[in-house]
């Protein structure tokens, strides 16, 4: 069964924003599933809408076979949600925070107490326990909000940017706290605007620019599209068969030009080496624009303006 | 990952069982722990949320009881120190009923820690009756003290405790949902002193806490029978002292109809997402 299935999803804010534009996914049961965009993607609202805290305009929502709009409850009892903002009680005892989560989802005192105990313990967070969330550090605000995610034993967790503004160690802990709770059957997606972060933890990736998913492919493939680079070359002759060319992947896109696929790092010199040698005179060249690429290029930028 | 090589954490995942709860089961629990949270919220700040009130109304027996009200005499019959109390233990159980919703209510809208409530599987009516337990409980906290702290200068009776009673928790429901509904459409601080200050405030002064709308000219006296807080200290007045300037059945009615309507306005409301969800 899907954990996540999203169909023709749309979000039009009370300000005339348009956040998401139709969009559609699936998510696996089991899979580790990357949301994968620039600030003001629409992750936000994505996962906002899956949680029911934003109302969506369109489109719909199914959790395990649950549709939102008909069984809204039992699609909110698969889910344990850590938002992106920290929205603690700050004036709580982080286990009193953490029992109160799990009563909320109908797990009675005793087991509650038992899990906090447990998720305390799991995200070091135990000798915190009768610390009050505001006394705590960012990064412990984070894990708490984590520990709040799995209290009930949710089978999907989904985790809105769990790694923003902590620090390089703390962020290692949680992937690896993370790949443990994938490995242990629980449904995970996580969305981020750190390529790196999806590269080392995901299976598969959705990649959302402007409310629009624009790949939606195994980690795997999406780095193999982002390995190669595509160059158009604008022929002196009139060709009818793309030549083939050792090492390359050859295209043709019209009688007079070629598309040729080339690894990153692969160099030219052998392309052009082998248009010679079969007498093919190039000329033009041009770089094959690429949406991906460019979005890529947006967020390795978008990354170092910010502030680790 | 080999299975022997899993650590002791994913085992400990590993092993969650995932039991399904029914919906009711649910909303039980989930009642429990709201109730259980705000009552401890209320026991916890018991110097912003239970003393203030009680050195309130101190003052104001001492001064209107005692110092005033020996000069005054009686009123519908009863000395005036006797004639207040029930108005100024019902008053304390209207603010403090509303006020500990709205701040809250707010306070969890505001710092977003509502969203632990929203995104689980919980249902309005649950959230509704949650808040409205830790209201009550402060209220009815508060009266207590209250009806201790009266005790002091006066013989408090009990003529009708059913009516006393029943009158004073449906009070406390009232305002602890009109408290919650000032907090949905609250956006900042200043709006949710508005309607204490501006509404809630003038209705109480002016709903016979202190006199008996007999004192009144017949053109007043309607215009008080447009207060609905005026039939609250009447019916309660009434099951303290056995007098009331208004008929019970009418009291009961008007105060039966404000929770419902004010009931079934939050459950919507709520269900919505107005003020909490875009
Ligand atoms: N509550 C809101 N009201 C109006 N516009 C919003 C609101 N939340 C987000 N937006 C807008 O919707 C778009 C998507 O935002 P968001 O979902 O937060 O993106 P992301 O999480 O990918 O950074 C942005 O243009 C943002 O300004
Ligand atoms: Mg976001």
């Amino acid at each position: 069964m899907d954990a996540l299935v999203l169909e023709g999803l749309t979000k039009v804010y009370g300000n005339s924003v348009t956040a998401l534009k139709g969009i559609d996914l699936t998510v696996a049961e089991g899979d580790f599933c990357a949301l994968l965009g620039p600030n003001g993607a629409g992750k936000t609202t994505a996962i906002g809408i899956v949680t029911s805290l934003v109302n969506k305009t369109s489109g719909k929502v199914a959790v395990f076979g649950h549709d939102l709009d008909r069984e809204r409850e039992a699609a909110k009892a698969c889910i344990g949600v850590v938002p992106q903002e920290v929205n603690l009680n700050m004036f709580e005892k982080c286990f009193n925070t953490l029992v109160n989560q799990a009563g909320y989802y109908g797990v009675p005192a005793r087991l509650a107490r038992r899990r906090a105990e447990k998720y305390l313990r799991l995200l070091h967070l135990w000798d915190k326990r009768d610390e009050i969330s505001r006394k705590l550090s960012g990064g412990m605000k984070r894990r708490l909000m984590i520990a709040r995610a799995l209290v009930h034993e949710p089978r999907l967790l989904i985790l809105d940017e769990p790694t923003a503004g902590v620090d390089i160690e703390i962020r290692r802990s949680i992937w690896d706290l993370m790949r443990e709770i994938n490995g242990s059957g629980v449904t995970i997606i996580l969305t981020t605007h750190y390529l790196e972060e999806a590269e080392h933890l995901c299976r598969n990736i959705a990649i959302i620019d402007e409310g629009t998913i624009i790949e939606n492919d195994s980690m795997t493939n999406v780095i193999r599209k982002l390995q190669r680079e595509a160059f158009v070359l604008s022929l002196q002759e009139r060709i009818n068969e793309a030549p083939m060319l050792d090492g390359y992947t050859v295209r043709l896109r019209n009688d007079r030009e070629i598309e040729v696929e080339v690894a990153k790092g692969q160099g030219l010199n052998r392309l052009f080496d082998e248009l010679s040698a079969r007498s093919l005179e190039v000329s033009s060249m041009r770089t094959k624009t690429n949406r991906l690429e460019e979005l890529f290029m947006r967020l390795v930028e978008n990354k170092q303006m910010t502030p680790q | 990952m080999s299975a022997s090589g899993r650590s002791a954490t994913s085992q400990a995942l590993a092993g969650a069982a995932r039991p399904e709860r029914s919906l009711l089961a649910i909303n039980l629990v989930g009642l429990g722990t709201i109730a259980h949270k705000e009552v401890r919220r209320v026991l916890r700040i018991w110097v912003q949320t239970i003393i203030p009130p009680a050195i309130t109304m101190t003052l104001y027996f001492i001064i209107f009881g005692s110092l005033i009200g020996r000069r005054i005499g009686e009123m519908d019959g009863v000395p005036y120190t006797t004639f207040i109390a029930p108005g100024l233990i019902m008053m304390a159980v209207i603010q403090n009923s509303f006020g500990n919703v709205v701040s809250s209510f707010f306070s969890s809208k505001l710092q977003q820690h509502l969203e632990e409530m929203l995104v689980a599987p919980l249902s309005v009516f649950t959230i509704v009756i949650g808040f409205v337990i830790g209201g009550v409980s402060r209220g009815l906290l508060v009266a207590a003290l209250v009806t201790v702290v009266a005790m002091f200068f006066t013989d408090l009776r009990l003529e009708y405790p059913l009516v006393t009673f029943s009158v004073i928790v449906l009070v406390a429901m009232v305002f602890s949902l009109a408290g919650l509904l000032n907090a949905i459409f609250a956006r900042n601080f200043d709006d949710i002193s508005i309607i204490p200050t501006f509404v809630l405030a003038p209705l109480t002064y002016l709903g016979g806490v202190f006199f008996s709308i007999s004192l009144l000219t017949p053109f007043w006296q309607n215009v008080a029978l447009a207060n609905p807080i005026l039939y609250m200290v009447n019916a309660f007045r009434y099951g303290m002292l056995g007098a009331s300037d208004i008929p019970l059945g009418i009291a009961f009615s008007i105060i039966v109809g404000a929770f419902l309507a004010l009931f079934g306005l939050a459950l919507v409301l709520l269900h919505r997402g107005t003020g909490i969800r875009s």
